[in-house]
């Protein structure tokens, strides 16, 4: 026959589990202990407010630009509590609520937006990555751990994450198409959060969905509600599952929305309108998931009070603690180390040479 | 010891790094069971598996960029990019990444991968796969700069790249992949990268080359030793960064007339930095200005045409003697 169809898999998941009003559909809620739920609510809370304190401190100059994360917190959250500690985390620049999830202390993070690269090292006990910035540039490296996971016989997993702009890199074929190829133990987050500065979603790609893009490359994709910390991490546990066991990497579309700027330097009201920002916070995915955590009596307004007040404490205690190491890192001569193993001479001339000659201005 | 050429001295390289250590591994387009378009891998698969000679997908970004990725879990990926030509498409991860990594993350991540590539004109090739662009690495702080010029310092310095703690991108000429066998020994040796060698002594004139136009520069230097009795100092880069600038200094301040040969485009090529250091230490020793016997501002031409842009042996010795006569 001359002409016939091709069968391809094409049906691709949308799960939601808790409505805007903290409504869960009872069947699909995740199995979790309290204290992990509990825990999940306060890095998502802990994360909103330390959000907003870093915006402020920017407003003042205190710190430099960086990229808020207000309104994708159940998106992180759902997705990186699936990760064992030992598995690996590869973010972009958006991933605060991740990044404290896996232990990156606040006084690092501020440090880092305060201007001292200092601030990125990662903590040995973490296998992260620091920040890439350059959009789905950090793809490649999560497809790469994979590699040497399954290389090395090592049951870990990577999980990486990045946004709806990020889909129509060419790094973000690259790396889907070189995972599904090898079948490596990586799970791709996607936070579509509508917006890559000012350019909308549907102007990025034609596709219905992004989740659909992993058909291209033969791996499974699903899209969920990411303002649902449930739906989020029952697609993630399946992710996570999946790559453990060495059936290979996932694409996880979470439908999600920036409540706040691209970054510090960003005016969104340019771009998109204040009613569009009001819908989305109606769907805001922390105060959902407290209004089903009271309503299983799993939380009270009087422990969502202490708990303002304990993160307020701890966010300020970070912050006198970047102060106090901003301080000491007054020597400008640091920026020269890690460059290479070991300095190349004519550039330990020129630290030296800088070093004099700062000498000479004093 | 046995003959080789460049091309079955890489090999040799590769086979033995391998053997030593399991960490180290091969990827790339066509490096698996083709052995690579110019052979560099062949037999590896056979000998290691395709775990760890892959045939990747036709992809240069997502070559290095895994290559980043498993050297944060302690593999020592060698990638193979099939032509330099087509290595701007991993520009970004060489650039972003794999040069930055280290400095970024404080030294939490080290990037000990070896990016290969064949380089330069001469083999009668399509467009895009004659270029000679180590500017462009070598400009960008983080990363390492190798080009050997001969099948003994290829093999010795492939090793070395393999071993050391951060990113060198090395390039390979295809114009002495084949061209002439050299003895190399059996067991591996290595060259320190950030090293140059002095590979004919002479005391009239210091001619400074690498890669494919070392043997170039030698018949010029013949030439003038025959036709003039100029006696030319030889300085083998074999490192364009970090450039080591001991050997020339020494030489140039010895001898006072300088030649710097390279194929890569003259303006804002390396023997501008050349030049550059010659004048910041050595001015007052210089008895004439420096020339620079390179390929010209324009894009390497189609084959047909191609030996008229590379510096060839004569346009070394005119150079030379401009070096040696001008006033």
């Amino acid at each position: 026959m001359p002409r016939e169809k091709i069968n391809i898999p094409c049906e691709i998941d949308h799960l939601s589990i808790l409505s805007e009003d903290g409504e869960a559909d009872e069947e699909l809620v995740p199995d979790l202990a309290e204290d992990e739920l509990l825990r999940m609510h306060r890095s998502m809370l802990l994360t909103r407010r330390f959000d907003e304190r870093m915006l402020s401190l920017q407003r003042q100059g205190q710190i430099g630009t960086f990229a808020p994360v207000s309104g994708q917190e159940a998106s992180q959250i759902g997705a990186i509590s699936a990760l064992d500690q030992e598995d690996w985390l590869v973010p972009a620049f958006r991933e605060t609520a991740a990044m404290l999830w896996r232990g990156t202390p606040m006084a690092g993070i501020l440090i880092f937006n305060g201007g001292y690269n200092e601030g990125g090292r990662i903590p040995d006990d973490q296998n992260d990555f620091p920040i890439a910035v350059p959009v789905a540039s950090q793809l490649p490296h999560a497809a790469g751990i994979g590699y040497a996971m399954k290389y090395l016989d090592d049951d870990r997993v990577v999980m990486t994450f990045f946004g709806d702009g990020a889909t129509s890199e060419g790094d973000f074929h690259e790396s889907l198409n070189f995972a599904g190829v090898f079948g490596v133990p990586v799970v791709f987050v996607c936070q579509n959060n509508q917006w890559a500065i000012s350019t909308p979603r549907e102007r990025q790609s034609k596709s219905k969905t992004l989740a659909q893009k992993a058909v291209a490359y033969g791996i499974p994709g699903i899209q969920v509600d990411g303002n649902d910390v449930f739906a989020v991490r029952v697609a993630a546990n399946e992710a996570v599952e999946r790559a453990r066991e060495g059936d290979g990497p996932t694409l996880i579309e979470c439908v999600t929305y920036r409540l706040s700027v691209h970054t510090t330097a960003d005016d969104p009201s340019k771009y998109r309108s204040e009613e569009e920002v009001e819908e989305w916070e109606a769907r805001d995915p922390i105060t959902r998931f407290q209004s089903y955590l009271i309503d299983r009596d799993l939380l009270t307004e009087d422990d969502i009070e202490s708990l303002e007040s304990e993160i307020k404490d701890e966010i300020d205690d970070a912050w006198d603690e970047a102060k106090a190491t901003m301080s000491d890192l007054g020597d400008p001569d640091d920026m020269f180390d890690h460059v290479y193993a070991e300095l190349p001479p004519y550039v330990q001339q020129q630290r030296e040479n800088r070093e004099a000659s700062d000498g000479e201005d004093d | 010891m046995a003959e080789l050429t460049m091309v079955e001295a890489l090999n040799l390289a590769l086979r033995q790094e391998m053997d030593e250590d399991e960490s180290v591994l091969v990827l790339g387009e066509d490096v698996g069971v083709d052995g690579g378009v110019f052979r560099v891998t062949e037999g590896l698969l056979d000998e290691f598996g395709e775990e760890r000679v892959i045939d990747t997908p036709l992809a240069e970004s997502v070559i290095v960029g895994s290559s980043v990725g498993m050297v944060a879990a302690g593999l020592r990926p060698v990638c193979e990019l099939q032509f330099s030509g087509f290595s701007y498409l991993a520009m970004h991860q060489l650039e972003s990444h794999a040069s930055r990594l280290r400095w970024r993350s404080r030294g939490r991540y080290g990037v000990p991968l070896v990016a290969r590539m064949p380089y330069g004109a001469g083999v009668r090739a399509l467009e895009h796969h004659s270029e000679s662009k180590e500017t462009y690495y070598a400009h960008t702080p983080g990363l390492k700069m190798v080009i050997p010029s001969g099948p003994r310092n290829a093999r010795a310095l492939l090793v070395s790249a393999i071993r050391d703690p951060d990113p060198v991108i090395f390039f390979e000429s295809k114009l002495a992949y084949r061209a002439f066998r050299e003895d190399v020994p059996d067991d591996s040796e290595t060259i320190p990268i950030g090293e140059s060698r002095r590979i004919r002594e002479g005391d009239d004139l210091t001619l400074i080359a690498y890669g494919g136009m070392l043997r170039r520069t030698l018949e010029a230097a013949d030439q003038l030793a025959e036709e003039d009795g100029i006696e030319a100092d030889v300085i083998d880069l074999l490192t364009i960064s970090p450039l080591d600038d001991s050997l020339f200094t020494e030489s140039a301040r010895r001898t006072g007339r300088v030649v710097i040969v390279h194929e890569a485009h003259r303006s804002f090529g390396p023997a501008g930095e050349i030049m550059a250091r010659l004048i910041e230490k050595s001015f007052y020793y210089l008895e004439a200005p420096i020339q620079r016997v390179t390929g010209y501002d324009i894009h390497v031409p189609f084959f047909a045409r191609e030996q008229a842009y590379l510096p060839s042996a004569d346009r070394i010795v005119a150079g030379a003697r401009e070096a040696m006569y001008a006033r």
